[in-house]
């Protein structure tokens, strides 16, 4: 209104032109005038890609990249993921994906290109067999996404809790102290005993999920979903194990009750208010995160109590929706090949899914500062291609948070444990049916 | 500007009808005619068309196309979405989720809503007086308002922390012990509560304000001759001479409190927050609907019924309040 056709066009041309100067100037909106192609890259936490980045476009002058979503909550991620899947637009060229969430997008594989239309099958060999079958569809015909990371499991402890109570603090002899869960509780008890005025350990969700994923691991391979999709929270003995092990840490008072990743347990980190925490590979940044420079040289890492486990890793996938799909399938292949995943693992911690990275000087004698200079490349790369992975089934995530929620009312004495598992068992089944 | 002109211009068409026209004009004017008659008929119409256009496509559209999608099987991703009809709210009306989230909605609206309006009332009142620095004060209670539901949710959040939060830490001062804030729904309710009336008790005082001073000054002085003291002032004039305002204010209060979403959200933060706490002490309707619709289920029919029952909810309540003020009020006058 008020502005003639006329006036139109010269605000269209000085429009345009101020648009391609932009452009020259580097910064180019999707295809621009000359040529450059811009890559979204959609992902949560911290993946350590932006050096690769960098060598990415220096080797591909024509593509620019974007990282979306850097720090970001998983829980916050995924439904936006959904939404720009279902909507048809708005998501990024490559998309992150985490395993327990993968299921649910593997169940509508259109919603993603078909890499093996595009050459995936010569990368087989970069994957660990199962973490390559974890993108596989059920016929065997699509693959998913490219994997980036797996969970390899440790014990992360301040030592100078450790000290303040008459603990060792060598890591060495730490792991010594647990080589079971019910060790690992004795030794909370005496930490308990000696009143420090911090809590042995974070929550018993995040303890319950570590053993869960170990007890499921090392017997059966599925946890709350058998192989055939049938939901088995109820008969699984792998849970009911993990549950009666944290149902002992629970009773035994050594949790500090935080609920995991709320504002609290950020807190907790920072004021020293509790000993230990089970940790993934991935979980080092996090706890370097919240813990901040201050506590730098006071964790170390020590191997978990029980036997390995698996908890968390990604994939990258390229959703059908891109516009520029062959060009984002080169950059997911560059980030997952063995030297991406080296690079991202030295950046800022996730364990590479690639044995050949795995077995890499690199890794192998990779150190973390902040850890007390702990060999993170041995501590959680050992166990990490004997890992055995959890089959993970179609209604994984809302299984897990009823079971887990079941978790925390008990822990928060809102529940027996009896009512809890109750609670787990049926809550379960709600959501599964949901 | 012209537009105007010619909706307030006389017209023409109307009186030249009476006498014969100039000859020069006879060709043009039954057309004029008409279109007079079209500009008196339609142009009221075109004029408020914008908000109607509008309105149909972000209002009614969106509406029927949930209710569309609640009468369907439809997952988020899924390519099919099959016709279900009423099976979505023959489950919900089942769903103990659901009702615990109804009455987490409600008990959270009344704990939050009605000191909310009384302290506004009270508020207003005081604003009402010859105070110094009057705009000041008056200015003053709206800045709760303008602040970031985000980050009063998190400072709030933050306050009710169970072990660092500055209000348990004022509780151990006078002895007595902390309170898990998040453990429990009443506390749950009251904190978010709290949260709520930080931001609106200021925004609701404002308009009562407005109201009392469309209040005439003599209906006070006729009432202080009889003898009335402020405070039966207060309630046999103010109150009922405010009633529409009342009216408005709980209306509104209503939906926004009905509708209760970053608050409460924000305030169970960690895993899972949409639950509202690990037994859902504080998830509210809309949080529930988020839950379902979106992470982890992505069951969107399901979401979108849900979305329904608030939308009744909020119907019921709303007349239920109305008429509960427009009872009150008559009792109020009845006597005069």
């Amino acid at each position: 209104m008020g502005v003639t056709p006329r006036r139109r066009v010269v605000a269209a041309a000085a429009a345009l032109a101020a648009l391609t100067a932009v452009a020259a100037c580097g910064g180019a909106e999707e295809t621009s005038a000359d040529g450059k192609i811009t890559l979204t890259v959609d992902v949560f936490g911290q993946f350590g890609y932006d050096e690769l980045y960098k060598q990415y476009m220096d080797s591909h002058p024509n593509v620019k990249i974007v990282e979306r979503g850097t720090g970001g909550n998983l829980d916050e991620y995924s439904p936006k993921l959904t939404q720009w899947l279902a909507s048809g637009k708005g998501a990024g060229d490559i998309v992150a994906i985490e395993e327990g969430l993968l299921v649910e997008y593997k169940a509508n594989p259109k919603n993603f290109v078909n890499l093996l239309d595009h050459g995936a099958a010569d990368l087989k060999g970069n994957f660990m067999e199962w973490k390559w079958n974890q993108a596989l569809t059920a016929d065997g015909k699509q693959l998913i996404g490219l994997g980036t990371d797996v969970g390899g499991m440790a014990m992360c402890y301040r030592k100078d809790l450790f000290a303040k109570a008459g603990l060792p603090t060598d890591r060495a002899e730490v792991s010594k102290l647990w080589p079971t869960w019910q060790e690992y509780i004795k030794v909370g008890e005496r930490f308990k005993a000696a009143n420090t005025g911090a809590a042995f350990l974070d929550a018993a969700t995040n303890t319950f999920n570590t053993i869960v994923l170990q007890t499921a691991g090392n017997s059966t391979g599925y946890h709350y979903y058998d192989t055939s999709d049938k939901l088995v929270v109820d008969s699984n003995p792998a849970v009911r194990q993990a549950w009666d092990i944290t149902m002992d840490v629970i009773d035994s008072g050594l949790s500090g009750k935080y609920g995991a990743w709320s504002e609290e347990w950020v807190a907790a980190f920072k004021q020293a208010k509790f000993a230990t925490i089970a940790c993934p590979a991935w979980l080092t940044g996090v706890i370097e995160q919240n813990a901040g420079p201050a506590a730098k040289g006071k964790w170390d890492i020590a191997s978990v109590p029980g036997n390995g486990g698996n908890w968390g890793g990604s994939f990258l996938a390229v959703p059908r929706q891109s516009k520029h799909q062959a060009e984002a399938i080169e950059l997911a292949k560059f980030l997952t090949n063995p030297q991406g995943q080296i690079g991202a693992f030295k950046a800022k911690g996730p364990l590479p899914s690639s044995p050949q990275a795995l077995d890499d000087p690199a890794i192998k004698d990779a150190t973390n500062p902040y850890f007390s200079d702990a060999p993170v490349g041995q501590i959680f790369g050992a166990g990490a291609k004997s890992l055995k992975p959890v089959y993970m089934g179609p209604r994984n995530q809302a299984v897990r948070t009823e079971v887990e929620n079941a978790v925390r009312t008990v822990e928060l004495g809102q529940r027996t444990p009896d009512k809890g598992w109750q609670d787990a068992t049926a809550n379960a089944k709600k959501a599964a049916d949901k | 500007m012209s537009l105007r002109l010619e909706v307030d211009a006389p017209h023409p068409g109307a009186t030249a009808g009476s006498g014969p026209p100039p000859r020069h004009r006879h060709a043009d004017r039954p057309v004029r005619a008409r279109l007079n008659r079209f500009d008196l008929k339609v142009s009221p119409y075109l004029y408020i068309a914008p908000f109607f256009i509008l309105f149909a496509i972000f209002g009614a559209y969106p509406l029927g196309y949930t209710l569309w999608v609640s009468l369907h099987d439809w997952d988020l991703l899924a390519e099919d979405h099959p016709f279900v009809g009423l099976e979505n709210y023959q489950r919900l009306l089942g769903d103990p989720d659901f009702w615990n989230s109804v009455v987490n909605t409600l008990g959270i609206f009344v704990i939050s809503t009605v000191p909310q309006l009384l302290l506004a009332l009270w508020l207003a009142h005081l604003l009402n007086r010859g105070l110094r620095a009057r705009t000041l004060f008056r200015m003053g209670v709206l800045i709760p308002n303008i602040t970031s539901t985000a980050a009063v949710a998190i400072v709030f959040g933050q306050l009710f922390s169970r072990e660092f939060g500055m209000i348990n830490w004022l509780l151990d001062l006078v002895g007595v012990d902390g309170i898990d804030w998040k453990g429990s729904k009443l506390t749950a309710w009251i904190a978010v509560s709290t949260m709520v009336d930080w931001r609106w008790t200021g925004y609701n005082a404002l308009i009562f304000l407005a109201a009392m001073q469309a209040i005439p000054r003599d209906l006070y002085e006729a009432a202080a001759l009889d003898g009335a003291r402020q405070a039966r002032q207060f309630w046999s004039i103010t109150v009922p001479m405010l009633r529409p305002t009342i009216i408005f204010c709980v209306i509104v209060s209503t939906i926004g409190g009905l509708q209760l979403f970053t608050e409460p959200l924000l305030f169970n933060s960690g895993t899972n927050p949409i639950r509202g706490g690990p037994m859902r002490e504080s998830q509210t309707m809309t949080m529930y609907m988020f839950e379902n619709a979106f992470a982890p289920h992505f069951n969107f029919g399901y979401g979108s019924a849900i979305a329904w029952m608030l939308f009744a909810l909020i119907a019921i309540v709303a007349i239920i309040n109305v008429l509960v003020i427009r009872g009150l009020g008559k009792n109020q006058t009845g006597g005069e």
